[in-house]
């Protein structure tokens, strides 16, 4: 233990609302910690910057997967575990349950939890890609203004910067179900090794196939820029565009320009391109010989 | 840096092996560290320090967790089992505990409590996994000696001699 444990303080609110009036009664003092699998990576090694924690693993409020016709409400503090053996979840949203599954180990998936893979906001997150193909949104709480839905695509605005306001906590993450049984989904995390590694690359896509013709197509990626980034301008080329060799080439090339990955200690900016549009070409032929 | 203000401990109170204990700690204090140095618990092991190798593993509520990621603040009212509580008596090992002595499953033993509460915690919930369901339970656990497979055959020589 690397740290000086008595500047820490991990404060255990009895409710929800006592946590938010926490958050906004001394704004910037005061962050979530939920699972701890990140946060207490950084304190074992002296690198926890920030001082001063309530923990919200216990509030009942943000536990619970509500089931409706039109969506699927996840709250913040469902488990890796929760998500990859919930029935609904697998059958409709199955990349999610497969991130969730090649997070960590079993110890890490018992612990870590939805919202705090997302706030935490690392462009190498596993669950994202996936949240993001899906069409997610997130609810957020605080004191003053109760809740309020944003798109996931527009919840991270820089690398480790979300647009959460200082006084406000992730609350629910709602996924819009879809009729469409035909959506084929495509998950690919590469990473050192299958268990317990850090993604190199993740990739979360779905298409909807008629023949050759690709009517409707989804792609994010993690760790190819310095957010998890949803694929606009590479899906709009495929779309409604017959998939042959050509057409990949073409997506590739985009893709190319869509993503900006870098050098750093898991891999290089080369390799992260090379996989990512390997990755995109596996999935487009996927689509058609299924 | 700066002249850091300095909190207070906290009473935590839980229970670990089925006996109740309070402790007196930082709020951030690990529980791995609670565990070994308070309990005096030295069974746990700290290996990484950072949930990747397992090492540290305990049941938390019957799930099985990293100690060495759980401040202690977060363990109130908690019933923990470390590989203290694992054995039915000072006389009998657990089936798994044997099957790892009979299928040579430990070598320098660092990782084996925490390979044994992982194959214990799966065979509570899985008395019958396949060869994939065993290896995806003990993804989290690493070892650098046996290659593993002695470690696999202990955990399915422990479900072969619980079923018999």
């Amino acid at each position: 233990m690397r740290a000086y444990l008595p500047v820490y303080e991990l404060k255990v609110p009895r409710s929800l609302q006592e946590a938010l009036v926490l958050l906004e009664g001394e704004p910037g003092v005061w962050r979530p910690f939920a699972g701890g699998t990140d946060l207490m990576v950084l304190l074992e090694a002296g690198k926890l910057a920030h001082r001063n924690f309530f923990s919200i693993l216990h509030l009942d409020e943000l536990r619970g997967i509500q089931e409706t016709p039109e969506h699927l409400t996840l709250g913040a503090l469902t488990t890796y575990t929760q998500v990859r053996n919930h029935a609904t979840l697998r059958g409709e949203f199955p990349m999610l349950c497969r991130a969730a599954s090649e997070t960590g180990g079993l110890a890490i998936q018992n612990r870590g939890t939805l919202g705090g893979n997302i706030s935490n906001a690392s462009p190498a997150a596993d669950s994202p890609p996936a949240l993001l193909v899906y069409d997610a949104q997130i609810e957020l709480v605080s004191a003053a203004r109760g809740s309020r839905l944003v798109e996931y695509k527009d919840f991270h605005t820089g690398y480790k910067q979300t647009l959460m306001r200082p006084d406000e906590l992730i609350s629910r993450i709602r996924l819009p179900r879809t009729q469409e049984n035909a959506r084929q989904h495509y998950y690919r995390k590469v990473g050192t090794r299958k268990a317990q590694a850090i993604s190199k690359v993740c990739f979360a896509a779905t298409a909807r196939v008629e023949g050759r013709l690709l009517e409707d197509v989804r792609i994010a990626l993690g760790s190819v820029a310095p957010t998890v980034v949803r694929c606009e301008k590479t899906e709009a080329i495929l779309r409604n565009s017959e998939i042959d060799e050509q057409a990949i080439s073409a997506a590739q090339d985009e893709l190319s320009r869509e993503v900006v990955p870098i050098d750093d200690l898991r891999s290089t900016a080369n390799y992260r391109l090379e996989v990512a549009l390997n990755l995109l070409g596996e999935f487009l032929r996927s689509t058609v010989a299924a | 840096m700066r002249e850091a203000e300095t909190t207070s401990k906290v009473a935590v109170t839980c229970t670990v092996n089925g006996v109740a204990h309070t402790v007196e700690a930082y709020s951030m204090m690990r529980l791995l560290d609670v565990l070994r140095e308070d309990l005096r618990l030295t069974g746990t092991k700290e290996g990484c320090g950072e949930g990747e190798c397992g090492a540290c593993s305990v049941m938390l509520n019957g799930e099985l967790v990293n100690s060495c990621l759980i401040p202690i603040a977060q363990v109130e009212g908690a019933n923990i089992k470390t590989i203290e509580g694992i054995s039915l008596s000072d006389e009998q090992l657990h089936g798994v505990q044997e099957a790892f002595i009979v299928c040579g499953g430990a070598q320098c033993g660092i990782c084996t409590p925490g390979m044994v509460i992982a194959a214990v915690h799966l065979l509570e919930r899985n008395p019958t996994p396949d060869d994939a369901e065993i290896r995806d339970a003990l993804a989290g656990n690493l070892c650098r000696c046996t290659g593993y497979v002695k470690i696999f055959e202990a955990v399915v020589h422990a479900c072969r001699n619980r079923k018999a």
